[in-house]
């Protein structure tokens, strides 16, 4: 088993949470973690990216090679597509469609996600409208995740013990806040796959 | 045997924590600072009482690491790549000096620069300082150097540099981590004048420092971090430095390389290995993260019959950190490409936070110098650096910790005239002092704006040197203090500050504004771990 993400988003938007989670499932789930991700001057509001690797191997490189990553995960739409030249021929994009502006030329929103949805393996869902339906308006990463997680190969309860472990100092409420969202991603992707047929 | 799952920073701190030291120096800098944070954060180096607070400068925290090596105890100091910079006296002397307890300079250089001015390369200066240096190939290995590096140190009573990259800094793997070993009980050198520079002791120390040299060379050649591995394939003979390894090894399955191969991860270069593998093949691919130091170094000693590759011959680019893809095309072994990135995809580049101080600063800097001309301010290293972007366009100088005043004063001296300083609170106190006394002296015309969010705010909201000193020390240093104003920068001053702005401007002689307010980051990160 063998599973090369991407993590994407805007700094500040939690893909570290998102990158922890997965990691602390996978090594509940006895598998090797190898995960690099960005400190310092882009985290102010920068685009920013985590590598995030699964095996059952050892794992040699901090970074995946260009066009061999399975999933790019983002929170954010325009973010999903930077990373793009690290998707493999086969590999999904899950994403948030809700749009983090913050510079004065971001891209029209529609002609956006008609360019994301040109790619054939594509689950954009808009996570903080879920995230405010199901009242956990600051869990919309973990829905993304939610989103990703029948791609990962990694059971949803090794994900809700991420979770638990992660957030297990800032008490019960929180926890439960984050797997409710974990599993409304989870529903949000179904529904998707039954609309486009997949 | 525990595993933890740790940055290859943190990886170097648990070394560092289980091989006996006592006390870590550093002034926070990417991708460095966690190394000292991990060792604040630990329960064990509280029971252990290990000295963890943050210095003024690199130059304080060498020398305080060289203070405690002095008395005994194993220290540790670390910095980013150019932090070495400022360090570098004390640090090339020390391997004058030599040292009492083991003593160790973690370096974490920044190829590509993701976050800093130069992608210098720390094993040049290693090398210039003849000490050893290891540059481990991943957490594991930056986790066994560092426990391991008191040892080497103590056993030749030299420093030895540690040398890593921001991927391996700020990357996690699972760490096997070994038994904790004891501190060293204080202790005093036992030639009372081996910390004595005078040139006579000196040249004694220098000798020292030769003699060892030959002893550095076959530590490398034993090191189990040096290894070569035997390959059938001997039409090309690869050098692998650091984490330049683990690219290597992605490229085949089950990590085998069909090429003979030596992995380096302990310098000065294991000549013998190269000789081997030089004997054996019909070329020889560098690779290496950062500069061409290993690649230049085996062109000089080896005869130049067969071809060496590397970044200097263009089979891998000149600068950037490498990645397996690269180290793929030069190993000409076929590569994927993924997709295109759209065109709709715009640039998203850093900014200040939304309240911050710093754009309240440049909102009324920008409209007090309308009337004084443009391109007369000289800033620094901080957050506040982003004041150069749109859609402030403020500043017209980010070179090194301090440089702004200094280089107001000397653009003053050449009849820029009023010159501008905009430095943040921990940048003042980490190198703008004396600049401040420079102009001080000469009474230069210069405005100097510290911009004091009371934080090391870049790096992430460590505690700021400065905090609550940054008058005293102005009028300390002989600023006028009629000339020494405080403001709040917040919108509603604007026109305030820029009436005030525009006073000291126009003031033939030194004035210093200092606009204080805290750092929005860790104004909200405390509230929270209040809660």
């Amino acid at each position: 088993m063998k599973k090369d993400i991407i993590l994407s988003g805007v700094g500040g938007q939690g893909i570290l949470s998102i990158a922890a989670i997965i990691g602390l499932a996978a090594i509940e789930k006895k598998l090797f973690v190898k995960q690099s991700e960005v400190h310092g001057m882009s985290q102010r509001g920068g685009a920013v990216q985590s590598h995030l690797r699964i095996s059952d191997k050892e794992i040699a490189s901090d970074l995946i090679p260009y066009g061999e990553s399975d999933i790019i995960i983002s929170v954010e739409p325009m973010e999903a597509l930077r990373y793009l030249p690290f998707l493999s021929s086969h590999g999904w994009i899950i994403t948030s469609t809700t749009p983090f502006v913050n510079i004065p030329n971001y891209p029209d929103l529609d002609a956006l996600l008609n360019q994301i949805n040109s790619y054939k393996n594509v689950i954009a869902i808009n996570a903080d409208e879920v995230a405010r339906r199901i009242k956990t308006p600051k869990a919309s990463n973990v829905v993304i995740l939610g989103a990703a997680s029948p791609f990962l190969e990694i059971p949803l309860e090794n994900l809700e013990g991420g979770i638990r472990s992660l957030f297990g100092r800032k008490g019960e409420e929180i926890i439960n806040m984050n797997i409710t969202a974990l599993n409304a991603g989870v529903e949000e992707s179904k529904k998707y796959y039954q609309l486009s047929g997949l | 045997m525990k595993k933890l799952l740790l940055l290859g920073a943190e990886a170097v701190a648990q070394g560092a924590i289980d091989g006996g030291m006592s006390g870590i120096y550093a002034y926070p800098g990417t991708p460095s600072t966690e190394i000292t944070e991990y060792v604040q954060n630990s329960k064990i180096a509280t029971e252990r009482k290990i000295h963890r607070q943050w210095s003024a400068n690199e130059k304080t925290a060498m020398e305080s690491a060289l203070g405690m090596s002095y008395a005994g105890k194993r220290a540790m100091v670390c910095m980013k790549h150019v932090g070495l910079n400022v360090a570098a006296d004390p640090f090339i002397n020390s391997a004058i000096t030599g040292v009492n307890g083991g003593l160790i300079i973690t370096v974490a250089d920044d190829p590509s620069m993701h976050s800093s001015q130069n992608e210098q390369d720390s094993r040049y200066l290693g090398k210039f300082a003849m000490i050893p240096i290891l540059e481990p190939c991943n957490q594991q290995e930056a986790y066994d150097m560092t426990r391991e590096g008191f040892v080497l140190s103590e056993k030749y009573k030299t420093p030895i540099m540690i040398r890593i990259t921001t991927r391996l800094s700020h990357s996690r793997y699972g760490v096997e981590v070994k038994e904790m070993k004891v501190q060293n009980s204080a202790s005093l050198p036992d030639d009372p004048k081996q910390f004595v520079l005078l040139p006579a002791i000196a040249r004694k120390r220098y000798k020292i420092l030769l003699d060892n040299q030959i002893n550095f060379e076959i530590e490398s050649e034993k090191s189990l971090f040096n290894k070569f591995y035997e390959g059938e394939d001997k039409s090309l003979g690869i050098i692998a430095c650091g984490i330049a390894f683990n690219y290597l090894m992605e490229n085949y399955d089950d990590q085998k390389c069909p090429h003979p191969l030596v992995k380096i991860g302990q310098y000065p270069i294991p000549k013998k290995l190269i000789d081997k593998l030089y004997s054996q093949c019909e070329k020889i691919l560098v690779l290496e993260d950062g500069y061409p130091f290993v690649e230049e170094t085996v062109k000089g000693f080896l005869d130049s019959n067969k071809k060496i590759c590397g970044r200097l011959d263009g089979s891998l680019p000149r600068d950037g950190e490498l990645n397996p893809t690269l180290v793929a095309k030069a190993l000409g072994l076929p590569t994927k490409e993924g997709l295109p990135i759209p065109e709709i995809v715009v640039n998203r580049p850093p900014e200040l936070c939304n309240g911050c101080s710093h754009r309240d600063v440049y909102e009324a800097l920008n409209e007090a110098m309308k009337s004084f001309g443009e391109k007369r301010v000289f800033s620094d290293i901080g957050c506040y650096t982003l004041g150069a972007l749109p859609p402030y366009n403020s500043i017209n100088s980010c070179v090194d910790m301090g440089a702004s005043i200094t280089m107001a004063k000397g653009a003053a001296d050449a009849g820029l005239i009023p010159s501008v300083a905009v430095i943040g609170d921990s940048t003042f106190t980490h190198s703008g002092i004396t600049g401040l006394l420079d102009a001080v002296n000469e009474n230069s015309p210069i405005t100097v704006i510290i911009s004091d969010n009371s934080a090391v705010a870049m790096t992430g909201g460590q505690q700021s040197s400065a905090t609550g000193k940054i008058k005293d020390i102005c009028i300390g240093v002989g600023v006028n203090p009629e000339h020494v104003k405080v403001l709040l920068p917040v919108p509603k001053q604007h026109n305030e500050m820029v009436k005030v702005m525009k006073e000291e401007l126009a003031y033939n002689g030194v004035s210093v504004i200092i606009a204080q307010r805290e750092c929005i980051q860790t104004v909200s990160k405390n509230k929270k771990s209040k809660k």
